[in-house]
């Protein structure tokens, strides 16, 4: 479904991507796992075709998108919902206006019909009600849901998180893991989710990919990368200071 | 200009002062700036009449530049023009003669539309409409609003820059229409009832020598103005780094090159526009 090649990445001096490559396919939850400002989330707009690599190719079923040109790219940016690390929900508009957004401009739904969306979106997130709210309004916890809600309201069949536990206690963690989990399950989508909380990545992730100086140094399932024999995977998701890992 | 602008802004910001650089490096920063404006301006351009239309950004727009902008411009049209016509009125009673004063009318209304009310509108815009293009969208960038626009369909350009540009180029010369009328009602209200001009040959020296393309001409300035304004906003906003740090930087070199650039503009603008002489 998606295939990554040999993708590179500089910003001035700073080589983020060097050589990532990876692949997903129909219906899988990909992690990707690594230290803060490794790249994970430079690493995702590029797949959403938000960057242009320096070099190499992101595939979406065989059409490489860092070709195309803006309104060629939206035709496949639409098969596509993102969760952004800080939700990003537009802070001029209700947060009806901003589940409804997507689907004014992805779909050719009447308003009574976006509208009924709205609310059927809004509840697959367990929110009822809140339509008329403004973002200021609305908690942490509530702001992802409300980012979930926009990501999946045009039925995207590729769902990328950014983050999603970051900046919300445990336990609202582990509710925005139950609706990835449910998403994948209800709405038989493809999911990558770019994280360094472990817990999430064990209970959400079909497969584990650890991205480290620029390229994704394991790939394996939860099982297979908690018995990884590298030893900065060990380092890492054991969360210990002492390692390989030394610039931190 | 761009990059001398910055260059000259940099200076002014002590974190910048001690790192000294060279004459290739502010070279290239101003070539870079300018592509990035020049590119801004014709994706801005292309992007004017297709669809699909922001509707009520654009109305929001014309709202905001137009409408919340009369406050201010009425003050600043009434106080230029009660000063213009006391000097007019000083420079013709000392120099000319009394009874002369009447020929302050055309005077003033000449040199309100053509110069003073457009740049005294855009200077205004800019501080206030400029600055708060400039957060907003900055904002939006530094939150992840603007990569949010991108992966939900809405160009950036077409969604943010367009309606933006577009009501200011509209609302700018609007405003001027306005200050113009306030600036001299000012003007006569200043000559004719404070110093007791002539009321009906202050307006018949002012019907007889005024043109309409007085008029125009600050008009086609203002439209001008308008679009630096809201491009300068823009771009400053849409390249915002940094936190709400690099938003405060956007929203001071906005007003700072907007009205350096207007004030040059008007210069090369007053020079080509054709006058009636």
């Amino acid at each position: 479904m998606i295939r990554v090649v040999d993708l590179h990445k500089s910003f001035g001096h700073n080589k983020v991507l060097q050589g990532v490559s990876l692949r997903l396919k129909h219906g899988e939850t990909l992690v990707i796992i690594g230290q803060s400002g490794c790249g994970k989330s430079v690493l995702l707009k590029h797949i959403i075709g938000l960057l242009k690599p320096d070099k190499g190719s992101v595939l979406v079923d065989g059409v490489d998108i860092t070709k195309l040109k803006a309104d060629e790219l939206h035709k496949i940016t639409k098969r596509f919902g993102m969760l952004f690390q800080g939700s990003a929900l537009f802070d001029s508009m209700t947060v009806g206006q901003n589940v409804s957004f997507g689907l004014e401009r992805y779909t050719d739904f009447s308003q009574k019909d976006i509208k009924e969306l709205v609310k059927e979106s809004l509840a697959k997130v367990g929110l009822i009600g809140i339509e008329n709210l403004m973002p200021f309004e609305l908690s942490g916890g509530m702001k992802k849901r409300v980012g979930l809600a926009r990501a999946i309201a045009y039925k995207p069949d590729i769902i990328l998180y950014d983050e999603p536990s970051t900046g919300i206690d445990p336990i609202r963690a582990d509710a925005i893991n139950d609706l990835v989990i449910r998403m994948k399950q209800e709405l038989k989508v493809a999911t990558i989710i770019i994280t360094h909380d472990m817990v999430s990545a064990y209970k959400v992730a079909d497969r584990i990919g650890m991205l480290y100086g620029g390229q994704i140094i394991e790939m394996g399932s939860p099982e297979q990368i908690k018995n990884s024999e590298n030893q900065v995977v060990q380092q890492f998701i054991h969360g210990r200071s002492q390692g390989p890992i030394k610039n931190w | 200009m761009l990059g001398l602008l910055t260059w000259s802004f940099n200076l002014l910001n002590p974190k910048m002062f001690p790192i000294a650089k060279s004459p290739v490096f502010y070279f290239n920063s101003f070539l870079q700036q300018v592509g990035e404006v020049g590119l801004l301006t014709f994706q801005t351009f292309k992007n004017l009449f297709r669809k699909p239309w922001e509707k009520r950004i654009f109305i929001q727009q014309l709202e905001e530049i137009g409408v919340r902008s009369l406050p201010v411009v009425s003050l600043t049209a009434a106080f230029g023009g009660l000063v213009f016509g006391l000097q007019t009125y000083l420079g013709f009673h000392r120099y000319i003669g009394p009874g002369s004063e009447t020929y302050g009318g055309p005077i003033i209304s000449l040199g309100l539309s053509k110069e003073l009310i457009p740049i005294l509108v855009g200077l205004m815009v800019s501080g206030r409409v400029g600055s708060a293009m400039a957060a907003e969208i900055g904002t939006m960038k530094i939150t992840e609003q603007i990569d949010a626009l991108f992966s939900l369909g809405a160009d950036p350009t077409r969604y943010l820059v367009v309606p933006r540009t577009l009501a200011s180029l509209i609302m700018l010369p609007c405003l001027t229409i306005y200050g113009d009328i306030i600036g001299m009602a000012a003007g006569f209200f200043y000559n004719v009832y404070l110093m007791g001009v002539n009321r009906v040959l202050y307006i018949r020296n002012t019907l007889i020598y005024m043109e309409l393309w007085d008029i125009m001409s600050g008009l086609i300035k203002s439209a001008v103005f308008g679009i630096i304004i809201a491009l300068i906003g823009c771009w400053q906003g849409l390249k915002t780094e940094g936190g709400a740090e690099g938003v405060g930087r956007a929203t001071t070199r906005t007003v700072v090159i907007a009205s350096i650039l207007i004030l040059i503009v008007n210069f090369f603008l007053s020079k080509a526009l054709p006058a009636n002489l």
